[in-house]
């Protein structure tokens, strides 16, 4: 510590300093920090205290396999559809040049929407698609099309996704429109005058410029539906065989269950999450080193 | 370009349609409960339910402590960072991440294994414990966002000017964050806590694994046992978190518009 300090009791003043901090660390420490490491260390923990690989080999069962299989695709496909429709979106609201006041009107929806998640949400999605929801009364009574005669399930990969994308959506739409005003004009009317398509404006200008911010984007949202559990408890209790429904009923149990197991689940989780996020950095240092 | 704007508008109504679909469907199924003609209530039942009450004002308790909380946490730290110590920035950066990465079912399942009745810091043996183990829980969860809204706050005044003068003035470094540098990010750090409330006043993993009889809970719990009740809550909450959102919009007007010294 070597700052140049403006008055006479340098060391009074460092304390001080770290005093203001130290809430916060001590605070990151005690809730964030230990208890995950110490959550994580157990999992190669056994019953009798000795370190072990057993609770980790004790994931290769078919149905704990099945259960991460089924919330990654659940995962990836709500977060590339919520990437891809917020994004469309996006341009359509920036670039589209629709009125400012529609605007405006789009992003505090999206404030609200990205943020009304959990049990409420699983409500007004079974009130629209479940059995006696409102859409599917409809097409069956006046399209004489019956969704759930069709093979659709609200309880499925397909109705959760679909649920899901109520907030993923808005997510996308909200990170990544200060990105998509930094698209300057003048770039689309240089590229005009030098006569590209708009197709070819984008796939070579525009989309290189936008993608480290839609890959962030997409790793957050995947993130966002793999630690989701609200929302799927709502809409189905605890019979759809997600990870993280699976170490709900796991952490619920632990008194008669192996409380090992339940780490290893956690520490999967975590390795999934981090995984996604490893793959977005290495990616756009890969892409912004051009842009330097 | 008028092909574009066509598309634009396309867009615009699908994306709509999805989103308001559901919104008018939960209203109309919440209208149902009586047959043969729309009425409410299914919110009349809701209201008049004491435990809604309870759960209710349980879960707005917690997240006003949770907002004190964070603004303690949060504000003097960043304050700290700002003015002395800007090379522990990218750490700040980086822990604040941290809760949008870890998913809430596995720091809950952490503080259940290092926090129970056994453990050298027995938060979940009592029922007090437990509530200030939820209110932490919560600070957690919403760090990134109270973090972002008090880290931009600050870049828009000018903390080093401030504090000088306030010093010359004869303040001390407590007088000077609660009376000098809170007033003046006093809008971001209400938008931070009116995100915080919109997370935390419906939160179920958290509430629900801990055993609080929060709002969360209440409402999962209802969803499983009653038809129309499920739909106006869902409306409810929905109106909760817009006029948390809308009170930020509104804020947002207030933002003070000097600068930071660029130097």
């Amino acid at each position: 510590m070597t700052q140049p300090a403006a008055t006479a009791s340098p060391r009074r003043r460092l304390s001080f300093e770290w005093l203001g901090v130290a809430p916060f660390i001590i605070f990151a420490l005690m809730f964030l920090a230990f208890p995950t490491l110490y959550l994580l260390a157990g999992a190669f923990i056994g019953r009798d205290g000795q370190f072990t690989f057993d609770n980790i080999a004790a994931l290769f069962t078919d149905q704990i396999i099945a259960a991460y299989w089924i919330s990654i695709r659940i995962s990836g496909a709500s977060a590339i559809l919520g990437a891809a429709i917020g994004l469309a979106m996006a341009l359509a609201i920036i670039r589209g040049r629709l009125p400012a006041p529609l605007r405006a009107a789009i992003m505090t929806f999206s404030g609200v929407a990205s943020n009304f998640a959990g049990v409420p949400l699983a409500f007004a999605f079974i009130a629209t698609l479940g059995r006696l929801g409102l859409v599917t009364i409809i097409l069956k009574t006046v399209f004489g099309f019956d969704l759930y005669r069709a093979g659709f399930n609200l309880l499925s990969f397909w109705g959760l996704t679909l649920t899901y994308l109520y907030f993923q959506i808005p997510l996308m739409l909200l990170i990544i429109a200060p990105a998509i005003d930094g698209l300057k004009k003048e770039w689309s009317e240089a590229a005009q005058i030098l006569g590209a398509t708009p197709w070819q404006f984008w796939r070579y200008i525009g989309l290189p410029i936008l993608w480290p911010s839609v890959l962030g984007t997409l790793s957050l949202l995947f993130a966002n539906a793999f630690g989701a559990i609200a929302t799927a408890y709502g809409l189905t209790g605890s019979s759809l065989n997600i990870v993280p429904i699976l170490l709900y009923a796991q952490i619920r149990g632990d008194a008669l269950q192996n409380p090992g197991l339940g780490a290893a689940l956690a520490l999967g989780m975590v390795l999934i999450t981090a995984c996604a996020n490893i793959i977005y950095l290495v990616i756009s240092a890969r892409s912004e080193r051009w842009m330097k | 370009m008028k092909q574009n704007r066509f598309w634009a508008w396309v867009v615009f109504l699908a994306g709509a349609a999805y989103f308001v679909v559901p919104l008018v469907a939960t209203f109309e199924f919440s209208l149902r409960m009586r047959r043969g003609y729309y009425s409410f209530d299914s919110y009349a039942s809701v209201f008049s339910d004491p435990t809604f009450q309870a759960t209710f004002s349980y879960s707005v308790i917690i997240g006003l402590f949770a907002i004190v909380m964070g603004i303690v946490v949060v504000v003097p730290a960043v304050y700290f960072v700002r003015l002395r110590m800007p090379w522990l920035r990218p750490f700040m950066e980086f822990i604040t991440l941290l809760p949008l990465i870890i998913p809430a079912i596995i720091l809950v399942y952490g503080y259940i294994r290092l926090y129970n009745s056994s453990s050298i810091i027995p938060f979940t043996g009592s029922a007090l414990g437990t509530d200030i183990l939820l209110v932490f829980a919560y600070v957690t969860l919403a760090l990134p966002y109270t973090y972002r809204a008090v880290d931009t706050g600050m870049r828009t005044i000018d903390v080093q000017t401030l504090t000088e003068a306030a010093q010359i003035a004869g303040a001390n470094t407590v007088q000077i964050i609660t009376s000098i540098i809170l007033p003046n990010i006093l809008v971001a750090v209400l938008s931070g806590a009116f995100l915080t409330f919109a997370i935390v006043i419906g939160e179920f993993t958290i509430a629900s694994l801990l055993n609080r009889p929060a709002f969360g809970p209440y409402l999962q719990n209802i969803g499983a046992n009653r038809a129309y009740e499920p739909a106006a809550l869902a409306i409810i909450s929905f109106i909760i978190t817009w006029g948390a959102m809308g009170m930020i919009n509104v804020l947002g007007r207030f933002a003070p518009r000097t600068s930071a010294r660029t130097d």
